[in-house]
């Protein structure tokens, strides 16, 4: 049984003043096993952000459906999802420690077993130094750690990450994604991530959806066959370049009608 | 204390002492402007005696009502509305054009509403204040990133909880300028309708003053409005410092 699964998921934007309906998105077929790392990759605009909030039930889909855990995704956000976002999403009124809180808080979780969860988190996230710091003294990179840190302490099955490294620089994407990989290894969660690098699909994912442009469907879902262990390095693995070569080429034609629309 | 600090102390007492030495030379009549060390004195004496402990209460505590009704209303209104964009449309251009409106013209039909106690002194403030903060609560959440929004939906959070946990916290500062607008304009409107009918109060005892030419007492208790508008905007502003010290960049 899948951990979640998609059927005919279509999204169409309805009509606004100037402009007509938009079909942004399907139909889509997806099957998550438990535990998978899977990573989408497209063109801009060919609807990975809409497929995500679909999948988390920020909005519903037009036709179609998606199960989570065999329960049908519909209204809201199910309990055992988390969302990672590309944009800084930390309060900027509360410190790291109950930024990282926030849910559990939230969820009605008492103060020890808060303090033990952020604890463990920020511990993890290497934030401990930071606890009493607010979002606006720390980097980029620190602000989107304390955003996973926020979801990693209600414990998700299913984390879905929307471009979260999208706004840092080559050396710390590599080393969020390790820690990502960390992450994954350690909660046991199935993540689904969105990214508009191929790189950094081929070095995370067991596999990688090759998404086409507007109205995004998959073209390919291609399995990169790496170890569970694996960690940042595996780019210099001979399959690495064949397999993001392979990614380039069902990608660049559809990146190219993509360009041209805009 | 910064430069810029001592600079403007400087200032400030520069003009006392132009003021007081303007005075007491006699180039500015008695009957028209009394010396600051005089009014200073002339205020220490009323305090000390009690003499008008009532009005100071009466004022304080109405101003202090106004306050506390106009930034409830306002940001539960604010916020109300922020949730109703078709409202919101409608409303837009009579809140533009509210402070147009002449609130004291209305101070009769005030008194045929609240009577000829404290409420329509109270009303004015309010009336006053209460559309500062729902502008400013409006604009703040106006400005509050979608993907905070998002992440209230991702804890589950219903709207009330997202309003008061989320959206009203990250709109803070925008909120904070309409409390301090609210808090301003409070004075302006209850020590204003003070001079008009009322029989007590800082703004009727002024008033009183002035009609009896005891300057006096007018002066010492224009002081002292001076003096507690200041100390309190500038505790307001230390606040909000520190406020927006938290958010700001490193």
């Amino acid at each position: 049984m899948s951990h979640v699964a998609l059927r005919g998921v279509t999204r169409v934007y309805p009509a606004r003043a100037g402009q007509g309906e938009v079909h942004a998105l399907g139909p889509v077929d997806l099957d998550l096993a438990r535990g998978e790392f899977f990573a989408v990759v497209g063109p801009s605009g060919c609807g990975k952000s809409t497929l995500l909030d679909v999948i988390a039930g920020l909005f519903p889909a037009t036709a179609g459906e998606v199960k989570f855990e065999n329960t049908l995704v519909k209204g809201q956000v199910p309990p055992g999802i988390g969302v990672v976002f590309q944009e800084d999403a930390t309060f900027p009124w509360l410190n790291v420690h109950d930024n990282i809180a926030f849910g559990l808080r939230q969820a009605g979780a008492g103060a020890t077993d808060v303090a033990a969860q952020v604890g463990y988190a920020l511990e993890f996230m290497g934030l401990k130094d930071f606890a009493r710091a607010y979002p606006a003294q720390l980097s980029g990179g620190m602000r989107q750690r304390v955003c996973i840190a926020r979801t990693l302490v209600l414990k998700p099955r299913l984390i879905l990450l929307d471009e979260p490294f999208g706004a840092l620089d080559q050396q710390t994407r590599l080393l969020m994604g390790d820690e990502l990989l960390r992450l994954w290894r350690e909660t046991g969660a199935t993540i689904l991530l969105i990214t508009h690098s191929l790189d950094e699909a081929t070095m995370l994912a067991d596999r990688v959806g090759v998404m086409s442009a507007r109205p995004g469907r998959f073209l390919d879902v291609i399995a990169t066959g790496w170890p569970r262990g694996r960690d940042s390095t595996i780019v210099a693995n001979e399959s690495f370049g064949r397999i993001t070569s392979r990614i380039w080429t069902l990608l660049r034609g559809e990146s190219i009608r993509a360009l041209g629309r805009a | 204390m910064s430069k810029t600090g001592l600079a403007r102390l400087g200032v400030l007492l520069f003009l006392l002492l132009l003021l007081e030495t303007l005075c007491r030379l006699g180039v500015i009549p008695s009957f028209t402007v009394i010396a600051p060390s005089a009014m200073a004195e002339s205020l220490a004496r009323i305090l000390a005696s009690g003499r008008f402990a009532a009005d100071i209460g009466a004022t304080l505590t109405n101003v202090g009502i106004a306050i506390a009704a106009s930034s409830v209303a306002g940001v539960v209104f604010g916020t109300t509305l922020h949730g109703f964009a078709a409202a919101r449309r409608v409303l837009d251009p009579l809140f533009a054009t509210y402070y147009a409106v002449p609130m004291y013209a209305f101070y009769p039909l005030l008194i045929v509403i609240f009577g000829l106690g404290d409420l329509p002194q109270v009303a004015i403030g309010f009336l006053l204040a209460v559309m500062a903060v729902v502008i400013n609560t409006l604009n703040g959440l106006d400005r509050v990133p979608a993907v905070l929004a998002k992440t209230a939906r991702v804890h589950r959070l219903g709207p009330l909880r997202t309003a008061l946990q989320v959206r009203l916290p990250c709109a803070a500062p925008y909120v904070f300028t309409g409390f301090k607008l609210a808090v301003a304009y409070s004075f302006i409107g209850v020590i204003g309708a003070e001079f008009i009918t009322s029989s007590r109060g800082i703004g009727y005892e002024i008033s009183f003053a002035y009609n009896n030419f005891d300057n006096a007492v007018m002066y010492a208790m224009i002081l002292f409005i001076l003096v507690l508008v200041i100390a309190v905007n500038m505790s307001l502003h230390v606040w909000e410092k520190r406020l927006l010290a938290r958010r700001r960049r490193a």
